[in-house]
């Protein structure tokens, strides 16, 4: 199990940041992706493997307006 | 064309601009005819720094506490502020109007791209001010090249916006490069029945040679533009050169300037897009995320409709690789027009024209929100909103709670003249707008005045019932609301209704860091951002300077180089503002001054509201705002929605729906409460939301007569503890 903002996600071996987004339907392009609290980039979203147990942050950057 | 008689004349030296500013406005009475150059003093730069806070200031010295929009010394103020008309960083050609507006009866800012705002700076004036009434059309004219101001007799038939706008350039220019030294001030037919006319504001585009239009929308400031029977102000000055602003530091302009440029260049095809398809980059966003406003905001969501609108189908619209900046610099070039288009509808029926937009707010707004998913009928719609001069996201959105109206028997086809006004219905919805544009009948004359009047005179004429109507009409402080759905964020609830002007979303948007990623979980969290953020905002209306450069791109390192709550603000781009506002002004302003800069303005508009309603500037928010009100918006998300009850301890089975929307409504109305002391404690207000008189001093901000406003409507009990 893991959390994404706060909420409780259940995890798999493997699992990447892509995965992560695309289970939480994350679409938008402005997203900031923090993994214990360290940043990934955005190349690295679909190799990065979150570890069980991480706190993932999935940041929305606010835009349009 | 014939020539325009002068019915007055005054001549002037333009004063040249020192640092951003030429410490001159000018007074203008259309009324009695009479013109005055004004000194701008150390105390208004100091306090009211330029642009919507000139504007405040001086509208507070020309009304009465009780003035209403239509009086004769109701104004409108136009002002770019110190930074407005560089042409080194992208964003900088904004002009801010302040007016009291006949939606609200208070106070109301809106702004525009468009040449206005740099042009009247270069031909002397940080500020402007119309008063009076006159009782002839008429046309200012502001001739910056000549040194001359001149009220004309409008020899102008058509007085809607693309036409007259056309045919001003046209006038005033003595060749085709000329017409680029000129932009016109227009409102429309539309802006003499409405309640929510706009103020157009062109710049000529020499690629498409066709004037192109940008508005200052919101708040009604085209229909006191026609109270006053002003059917445009022109200006013209045409010796421009790449300091009209005589900077102290152009180097670091220009530094600042190459930086941002390069990274609009190489990421906003990766990011937002804006280059290609502006704000309407959000469509299928806002859909994912139950944001988009569908049918009068009861959902969030049409998944089955949403590939008609999506962002892709508008790219192609839109004509590419044209650089469309709505001012000189502008990079980012997100002021997208579709070309040659054939109007289907209408007065225009047949003509082929260039249309302004859409933005996402009119995708929304006059698409989604009434029920329609077509490109076509939503750039159709936008054409003749700006045409006639009427604003298009309170017009979509009074429409979308009409359209609810009739579909609820709250009024029927004879009420409506035989319209069908049901959501989607695009032929009947299509003509209510043409009606409302010419106020052929007295249904179309009350649409015209937006929600606040229609729940009134529904009820009135046609027996509709109220509490349903004040349940389902999204407006706040008597302006219809922007075209986000904000339901399920509390922040954002915050972002619309706890505003200044009503709910528009140039304070706060929120809704992504509370609602998404949970980055507000507290009252006071949230309370922070929303004294954080919009006075963040404020601090552009003040300068003249456009949002979107700020956070629609970031520098490529943003989130790595930032923890998650600071990369939000793009601490990079608030250093570039810093640099470009000490680089014109020559001042040695730090990141924490631009806030407490803001604070000054946001405060004494705050107060200004408060004295024109009298101690009763209230903060609503409709039902509709907070979550479901009706059945099939709470089965649209039954799990989501059985899941919040839940959280706050209440069983969902066993409930009938109705039963499961008022337990709710209950709970977030106490919320809503909570949100509201804690917002007012932060910002250093009271109970009834007036500044303290502490937070005045703090603010330097404590002159005599906003002092006596807040003593007057002020009471001991009233203080939060
Ligand atoms: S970002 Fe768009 S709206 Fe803002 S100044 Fe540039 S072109 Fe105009």
């Amino acid at each position: 199990m893991i959390t994404v903002n706060g909420d409780p996600l259940d995890w798999h071996p493997g699992m990447t940041v892509q995965d992560v987004l695309d289970a939480k339907s994350y679409t938008f392009r402005m997203i900031g992706v923090w993994v214990n609290d360290k940043p990934v980039p955005k190349g690295e979203f679909g190799t990065f493997v979150i570890p069980d147990s991480a706190v993932v942050q999935a940041i929305h950057m606010v835009s349009g307006g | 064309m014939d020539k325009m008689k002068v019915l007055a004349e005054w001549s002037y030296t333009p004063t040249k601009i020192d640092k951003g500013y030429t410490r001159k406005t000018l007074y203008v009475n259309v009324g009695e005819p009479r013109m005055e150059i004004r000194d701008v003093t150390q105390d208004m730069i100091d306090k009211f720094t330029g642009g919507r806070g000139f504007d405040l200031k001086l509208l507070w010295d020309a009304v009465k506490d009780t003035t209403k929009w239509n009086d004769p010394e109701n104004e409108i103020v136009l002002s770019g502020g110190p930074l407005c008309g560089i042409t080194q960083y992208p964003g900088t050609g904004k002009c801010y109007a302040a007016f009291i507006s006949p939606l609200s009866g208070q106070t109301y800012d809106s702004n525009s791209g468009g040449y206005w705002g740099p042009l009247t700076k270069f031909s002397g004036f940080d500020a402007i001010e119309i008063q009076g009434k006159s009782e002839k059309e008429i046309i200012i004219f502001i001739n910056g090249d000549d040194g001359k101001i001149q009220i004309l007799e409008s020899n102008q038939p058509d007085i809607n916006a693309y036409t007259i706008t056309e045919n001003l350039h046209e006038y005033f220019a003595t060749s085709e490069a000329d017409k680029r030294s000129i932009s016109v001030v227009s409102a429309g037919k539309g802006a003499e029945t409405s309640y929510f006319g706009c103020m157009n504001m062109s710049f000529y585009d020499p690629r498409r040679k066709v004037t192109r239009l940008k508005q200052a929308g919101r708040g009604g400031g085209g229909s006191i533009m026609r109270d006053k029977k002003i059917a445009a102000m022109v200006v013209k000055y045409s010796k421009m050169t790449g300091n009209e602003n005589n900077v102290v530091d152009l180097d670091t302009l220009q530094k600042v300037g190459v930086k941002l440029h390069k990274e609009i260049h190489d990421l906003d095809d990766s990011q937002c897009k804006m280059r290609k398809i502006g704000t309407a980059h959000l469509n299928e966003i806002m859909d994912e995320y139950h944001l988009l406003p569908v049918n009068n905001y009861k959902f969030g969501q049409n998944s089955a409709e949403i590939a008609k609108i999506h962002s892709s189908e508008y790219e192609k619209l839109f004509t590419q690789g044209l650089p469309d900046g709505c001012w000189y610099g502008c990079s980012m070039a997100c002021a997208k027009a579709v070309d040659g288009f054939t109007i289907q509808t209408g007065p225009c029926k047949g003509e082929k024209v260039t249309v302004d937009g859409p933005e996402y707010e009119t995708v929304a707004s006059l698409g989604s929100n009434v029920g329609v998913f077509d490109p076509l009928w939503t750039i159709e719609a936008n054409f003749y909103a700006d045409h006639y001069g009427v604003d298009t996201i309170s017009l979509g959105t009074t429409l979308a709670f009409v359209c609810e109206c009739f579909e609820l028997g709250l009024i029927n086809k004879t009420d409506t003249n035989d319209l069908e006004l049901r959501f989607g219905n695009k032929k009947d919805i299509m003509e209510l707008i043409h009606r409302m544009a010419v106020g052929t009948d007295e249904f179309a004359a009350i649409v015209a005045k937006g929600i606040r009047y229609i729940k009134k005179a529904f009820a009135e004429k046609y027996n509709s019932d109220a509490k349903t109507m004040e349940a389902i009409g999204m407006e706040g402080q008597g302006v219809e609301t922007s075209e986000y759905v904000p339901k399920e964020s509390i922040a954002q609830w915050g972002g619309y209704y706890l505003t200044l002007k009503g709910p528009q979303h140039d304070e706060a948007w929120l809704i992504f860091m509370d609602m998404v990623n949970k980055q507000l979980p507290t009252y006071e969290d949230k309370a922070e951002a929303l004294h954080y953020f919009p006075n963040f905002r404020t601090w552009f209306s003040l300068v003249g300077l456009c949002k979107l450069p700020w956070n629609d791109v970031e520098p490529a390192n943003n989130r790595i180089v930032n923890p998650p709550k600071e990369a939000a603000k793009v601490p990079e781009h608030v250093q570039n503002y810093v640099d470009i506002f000490n680089a014109v002004t020559g001042k040695a302003i730090k990141k924490e001054d631009l806030v407490t800069m803001s604070e000054k303005v946001y405060n004494f508009q705050r107060v200004f509201q408060v004295r024109m309603k009298q101690g009763n500037a209230f903060h609503n928010i409709p039902l509709r705002a907070l979550g479901p009100v009706f059945a099939d918006e709470w089965d649209a998300r039954k799990d989501y929605y059985d899941g919040k009850l839940k959280e706050i301890g209440v069983e969902p089975a066993g409930l009938s729906t109705e039963a499961k929307i008022q337990k709710l409504q209950e709970y977030r109305l106490g919320m809503w409460e909570g949100l509201k002391t804690a917002v007012y404690k932060r910002r250093g207000w009271n109970k009834k939301g007036i500044p303290t008189v502490e937070t005045l001093k703090r603010l330097g901000i404590d002159y005599p007569e906003v002092v006596a406003v807040v003593e007057k409507y002020s009471k001991p009990e009233d203080v939060i503890a």
